[in-house]
């Protein structure tokens, strides 16, 4: 029956007409990932099949009621190992759920693996996994996207129903775009961070990927809320976000900033956004230009703010307490420098170098303080762009999925293709990337939908108003 | 500003990162192009701005000092490469005891 191939809230219709049974749904799933998980490689690690019989049951509640659901490999599960894709933390067996994690046992759902993902998140090609590169569906020579890339490929390859993904400058949209399926980074603080392995702790955020708008509002709304073990999670009441679907649009302003129509933009990819403008304004939304000046510089203000962190969050990987430890060592200091040498990979390495650098003594000024105050003018930015419209439209990435190896030796080059996701990110806004066309190799594109904080509700009336006009989300990989 | 191989030897060492000669080299490389391309922040003027540390206005979160459940002992010690008793077994950390 392919039940795979469904979204969430098809089978959850399905499940309560008596129509399938949860063991059908999961059986079609683990078929599937029998068949095209050796070509994709979407997982870190995989829920043994006795387990994971033994966690459906008819008799459950909750909104996700059976449904399978793949959790990036940085979201901490009792049980089963969480690694961050790094040998540094191979084996790590979590002494606790991530908040998300708990609110979806509650919700009755049911984890099959851990997703493969760039090393601590640190990548946007899946390539700096300690476990080798995930393969985007459509073209398996290509990368998914990262570094949620084995999210975004199992929701895409039909591995999953759903999945969750972080993203700290576009590691959920940009592999969304990249693999043809919805992915959401919701408003900073609407998801509680508990049990998220921290990479750059002001602009990580939790969110879902989908193969629908609709499946994304229905995860959003069991994952959101204030938790009191995230202090910078933030209590706003969480509201029902399937309501805001099959919305009226007509007579919403969409702003279009000519600051993301720049040199480096695919010729394909901008013909398949301005179409979807097209297709906005033919729903009676009006289109307007905005201006956000300071986004040529978003890239070097992220490549200072996130290694920062990240060099910070990163020394608890020190082998003492969890993780790998080095076998050679002679006294603490050399524990500490084999362990890190030999557990972190080139571009974590990369990372930390740069973080510790922009920190140090005589730097901290000219780079990370420096990064801080340009972080206040992108933000202000958008305060003003949203004080013209109501939500802003751009592409999510500047072209289609590259091949595999083609940036891997070039960082600077790798780093600018977050080039339109890492705003949202600095300005803690919600953005959302909707499959909008395909390009003439069969490579998806993906559009991007932001809107003011806490502003979900109107990027899921814009993104859905799109989808139930367009057939792009409905495309399948031929696997 | 071009990051030097010494550079990179004194903050791999801030890091705790050992690297080999080779691994300098690599590095100071790419490093170099990623300072020479941030540094195109110092043509924005930035004399009166406030610095943003977090994007949402957060303020410290305060509760009473009371004992709550945490971590189980055995539970925090579970993936610990080395341990002992109810503590971490770490290598000596003052030379020259014997």
């Amino acid at each position: 029956m392919d039940l795979n191939k469904h979204t969430a809230l098809q089978l959850l219709k399905m499940l309560d007409a008596g129509q399938v049974s949860a063991a059908e749904i999961l059986d079609d799933v683990l078929k599937r990932i029998d068949a095209v998980e050796n070509k994709v490689k979407a997982f870190a690690s995989i829920v043994d099949r006795r387990t994971l019989r033994q966690k459906i049951s008819p008799s459950k509640k909750g909104s996700l009621r059976n449904i399978p659901i793949a959790l990036k490999d940085n979201l901490c599960e009792t049980g089963f190992p969480t690694t961050c894709s790094s040998k540094i933390l191979k084996g790590f067996n979590p002494p606790y759920n991530a908040t998300v994690v708990e609110k979806l046992v509650d919700e009755g759902a049911i984890f099959i693996g851990k997703a493969n993902m760039d090393e601590f998140a640190f990548g946007s090609s899946c390539e700096t996994s300690c476990y080798g590169p995930t393969k985007n569906p459509w073209d398996l020579t290509r990368i998914p996207g990262g570094s949620s890339g084995g999210s975004a490929a199992s929701v895409a390859a039909d591995e999953t129903i759903m999945a969750l993904g972080s993203d700290t400058g576009g590691s959920i949209r940009q592999p969304a775009a990249l693999c043809g399926v919805v992915g959401l980074k919701p408003t900073y603080g609407r998801v509680s961070r508990y049990g998220l392995i921290a990479f750059a702790s002001s602009l990580d955020q939790i969110g879902p990927i989908t193969k629908d708008v609709a499946d994304s509002a229905l995860l959003l709304t069991a994952i959101a809320g204030y938790d009191e073990k995230d202090s910078t999670s933030v209590d706003i009441p969480v509201p029902d976000y399937c309501r805001f679907l099959n919305a009226d649009i007509g007579g919403l302003k969409a702003g279009v900033p000519k600051e993301y129509f720049i040199e480096g933009l695919d010729k394909e990819v901008e013909e398949a956004i301005r179409n979807a403008i097209n297709i906005f304004k033919k729903m009676g939304v009006k289109i307007i230009d905005i201006n956000l000046p300071h986004t040529k510089y978003a890239v070097s203000t992220y490549y200072i703010i996130g290694p920062a962190e990240a060099s910070s969050n990163l020394a608890r990987f020190d082998g003492v307490q969890y993780g790998h430890r080095s076998a050679d060592a002679k006294n603490i200091i050399d524990m500490y420098m084999n362990t890190r040498s030999e557990g972190f990979g080139d571009e974590a390495k990369r990372r930390l170098m740069l973080g510790t650098y922009v920190l140090s003594s005589g730097y901290y000024d000219a780079y990370y303080l420096k990064a801080l105050k340009v972080r206040t003018k992108i933000k202000e930015d958008f305060d003003k762009a949203f004080s013209e419209c109501d939500f802003i439209l751009t592409p999510t990435s500047p072209t289609a999925a590259f091949k595999i190896g083609e940036k891997a030796d070039d960082p600077l080059s790798m780093y600018l293709s977050d080039v339109y996701t890492i705003s949202a990110n600095l300005a803690g806004i919600p953005a959302m990337s909707i499959p909008c066309g395909f390009t003439q190799k069969d490579l998806p594109v993906g559009l991007q939908i932001l809107a003011k904080a806490f502003s979900e509700d109107v990027i899921f009336k814009a993104a859905h108003a799109f989808e139930i006009n367009t057939d792009f989300h409905k495309r399948k990989p031929a696997l | 500003m071009p990051i030097t191989k010494s550079d990179v030897k004194y903050i791999a060492n801030l890091a705790r990162l050992k690297l080999t000669e080779k691994e300098t080299e690599y590095f100071t490389g790419q490093l170099s192009n990623i300072i020479g391309y941030v540094d195109q922040l110092k043509e924005l003027d930035t004399a009166n701005i406030e610095p943003t540390t977090h994007a949402m206005p957060i303020q410290n979160v305060f509760r009473e000092d009371t004992v709550k459940p945490s971590l189980k002992v055995e539970d925090a010690l579970k993936n610990a490469p080395a341990k002992e008793d109810s503590l971490f077994k770490v290598p000596r950390i003052i030379d020259g005891l014997k």
